[in-house]
């Protein structure tokens, strides 16, 4: 313990962190929960002077907001979609890297990449490769000139181009070049903490699965899979986290528009809501709505702490 | 089953050709075991002996040489038809799986013919089980059990599929010592009782000696040499295998030999008819000095440590090899603690005689 007359000192050197907490962490939270019971607020009125009533106004518009509801379909789908594709597909990759000796470090680099890279700029990328026309936003009387290397491999194999993200493309389609996105985007990641664990399982068991004569396929699904179960864990309560804060992936292939050029909006997100909102400075209405996105992402890892603590072994 | 090893070599290739020479693990390593018998591999660590087990499980392929089970040439066999049960040093029990999953793990893999109903698997798994007195803790996860007890699963766990071949890496080794001695005579018990062909790795030579039927003794990948534990005690071939066996160790001094007389210390100490003129080691085990006033051997005397049915008498001498000289004799025998110097004769069959370049043994009549 610190002697008493010390502790001034001990205060005095942990004031910075502190200080700095208090202003950019501990007052906006609360500032947060303020703001979204104060019905109707806006910051521009509210340094005007004008009060505000409390009560769960906010909420109400929020959720009776067909934008929001809209918002919410988009970002549960395009989790539910990800985290098991990108969870599996890490899994598979993680398992192959670490069998194979020659250039591994090597293919261990090239699948690091997209992370250490500006995920508007893949983002970018993706929207040339799926682009059907080489303009970014196509417009009604645009003509089909040039088409993305997407649809070159698709007309290649003698099948129809799809419009993937372009004026006219339908909603599943552009879910599907996002899914592809985000799954790609998000592999890096697992497959870095999946290599580890794997690295990490005593070789021991694998002779001992030897000596038994067990195939392949059991030695995955029941050594390497619940060795590996607190990794994929945390793999995917991460995955879900931060799945339910998309947002830049979907700047990055539509712009800000959100959606295809005659449908703007359409595959806006939960944090793309609250942006709306804080833009249009309704601040009562994005602090309701940052409050809901948090009790979602809340209720959805207990779900998988619950499920893990079954399911996760040692 | 009867195993045997013939010309058996595994070299480890160099990892960086320019700082390492490559490792010669295994060196031209011929052993026959009998069908039956629990072997022990007893050598310092680094003398192949763990790589000469695995090369018998298969999960490593010796560079040279042969192995067969029976009449059967096993050396090109994949690990899982050779029949063989391994448990490992650390036991690689499956830390996810209950004790019963453990062991009934190997007996679901069976395919074509041996593949059993889980009727037939339970009653195996509990057998296996109860012969290693583990039957009420089959639900339990590893992490649940002692050192001890995750022992025994390993044990069951490699009997379950009732293999020609038991192959135990260091067994003990992770037990304290009380466990130790007791493990030891469960793993005899079991051997016993089932009659599978057993070789066990250990580094330590009590535990090598008190269990098995013969011991392999293992220095650089080179057998030194084979026998029962008794007969390799009493008679060892080389310094090496003298200076390994036996606690305390043998008290090693340099001496010489001039008129078939070994001289000590300048004392004339013991006759030894049969060999010729020439500088020697001598090694005497701690049990073959006789406490005797007018003996012919002189040291001065450290301390005498009373260990009840025996009394440990440590001194030195300027010829000892070793800081010390200990001694064991019997404790009805009074030592004046107060003198200075200690006087023994020795017993002649307890004194071996090492040539002092090559280490070898040079044997001398005993009357």
């Amino acid at each position: 313990m610190v002697d008493s007359k010390q502790q001034w000192k001990a205060w005095i050197y942990l004031a910075p962190a502190i200080l700095l907490l208090l202003v950019f962490t501990v007052w906006p939270i609360i500032n947060t929960v303020r703001m979204a019971f104060l019905e109707g607020y806006r910051g521009l009125e509210a340094v005007g002077g004008q009060s505000y009533s409390f009560g769960f106004g906010n909420f109400e518009k929020v959720i009776h907001y067909h934008k929001f509801l809209n918002c919410l379909k988009t970002t549960v789908l395009l989790c539910v979609l990800t985290v098991p594709i990108s969870t599996f597909l890490a899994l598979i990759i993680a398992v192959a890297l670490n069998n194979i000796k020659f250039l591994q470090k090597g293919l261990q680099t090239i699948f690091f990449l997209p992370y250490v890279t500006n995920s508007i700029a893949i983002g970018m990328v993706f929207a040339a490769m799926f682009n059907i026309v080489g303009s970014f936003y196509g417009t009604e009387n645009e003509i089909i000139a040039t088409a993305g290397i997407i649809n070159n491999v698709i007309e290649f194999f003698g099948g129809e181009p799809v419009n993937w993200i372009n004026y006219g493309s339908t909603y599943t389609a552009n879910i599907i070049v996002m899914t592809v996105y985000i799954v790609w985007n998000a592999l890096p990641f697992k497959i870095l903490i999946l290599l580890g664990g794997l690295q990490s399982i005593n070789k021991q068991y694998y002779d001992a699965a030897k000596i038994d004569g067990t195939p392949r396929r059991r030695v995955f699904t029941r050594i390497t899979v619940p060795l590996l179960s607190p990794m994929l864990a945390y793999v995917i309560i991460t995955g879900f986290i931060s799945g339910f804060k998309e947002y830049s992936s979907i700047v990055g292939i539509f712009g800000e528009g959100m959606g295809p050029a005659d449908d703007p909006g359409r595959l806006n997100t939960i944090v793309g809501f609250i942006y709306d909102a804080l833009s249009t400075n309704s601040q009562g209405r994005a602090s309701a709505a940052a409050l809901i996105l948090f009790g979602i992402i809340l209720v959805v890892t207990l779900i998988n702490t619950q499920v893990s603590k079954k399911r996760v072994h040692y | 089953m009867k195993i045997v090893l013939q010309n058996l070599t595994k070299v480890f290739p160099a990892r960086n050709k320019k700082l390492d020479k490559e490792v010669i693990a295994v060196n031209n390593f011929d052993l026959e075991i009998p069908d039956g018998k629990l072997i022990g591999l007893l050598g310092p660590s680094g003398c192949g002996k763990s790589t000469t087990l695995y090369m018998i499980s298969g999960l490593q392929k010796p560079t040279s040489g042969k192995i067969f089970f029976g009449d059967n040439d096993v050396t090109e066999l994949s690990t899982e038809n050779r029949g063989v049960g391994l448990v490992f040093q650390n036991y690689a029990l499956y830390p996810h799986m209950t004790v019963k999953q453990n062991i009934l793990f190997p007996l679901q893999n069976l395919k074509g013919k041996d593949k059993l109903t889980k009727d037939q698997m339970l009653e195996r798994a509990l057998y296996a089980a109860k012969l290693v007195q583990i039957d009420d803790l089959m639900e339990r996860k590893p992490s649940e059990l002692s050192g001890g007890q995750q022992q025994r699963v390993a044990i069951a766990r490699a009997l379950v599929k009732f293999p020609r071949v038991l192959l135990l890496d260091e067994p003990l080794s992770n037990l304290d010592a009380r466990l130790r001695l007791q493990t030891r005579e469960e793993i005899r018990r079991i051997q016993k009782k089932t009659g599978i062909t057993t070789v066990f790795v250990t580094h330590d030579q009590e535990e090598a000696m008190s269990i098995s039927d013969m011991i392999v003794v293992m220095k650089l990948g080179v057998i030194q040499q084979v026998g029962k534990p008794q007969d390799v005690y009493d008679d060892p071939v080389n310094l090496f295998v003298a200076k390994f066996l036996g606690t305390p160790p043998i008290n090693v001094f340099n001496g010489e030999v001039k008129g078939e007389k070994l001289y000590i210390d300048n004392n004339a100490v013991l006759d030894v008819k049969g060999i010729s003129d020439q500088p020697v080691t001598v090694g005497i085990r701690p049990e073959g000095f006789i406490l005797d006033e007018n003996g012919p051997m002189v040291c001065k005397l450290n301390n005498v440590e009373v260990m009840g049915r025996d009394v440990s008498i440590v001194s030195t001498s300027e010829a000892s090899v070793n800081p010390v000289i200990r001694s064991i004799i019997n404790s009805d025998n009074k030592v004046a603690v107060n003198n200075e110097t200690i006087r023994f004769s020795l017993k002649p069959h307890k004194v071996f005689v090492f040539n002092r370049e090559t280490e070898n043994r040079i044997y001398f009549e005993v009357k």
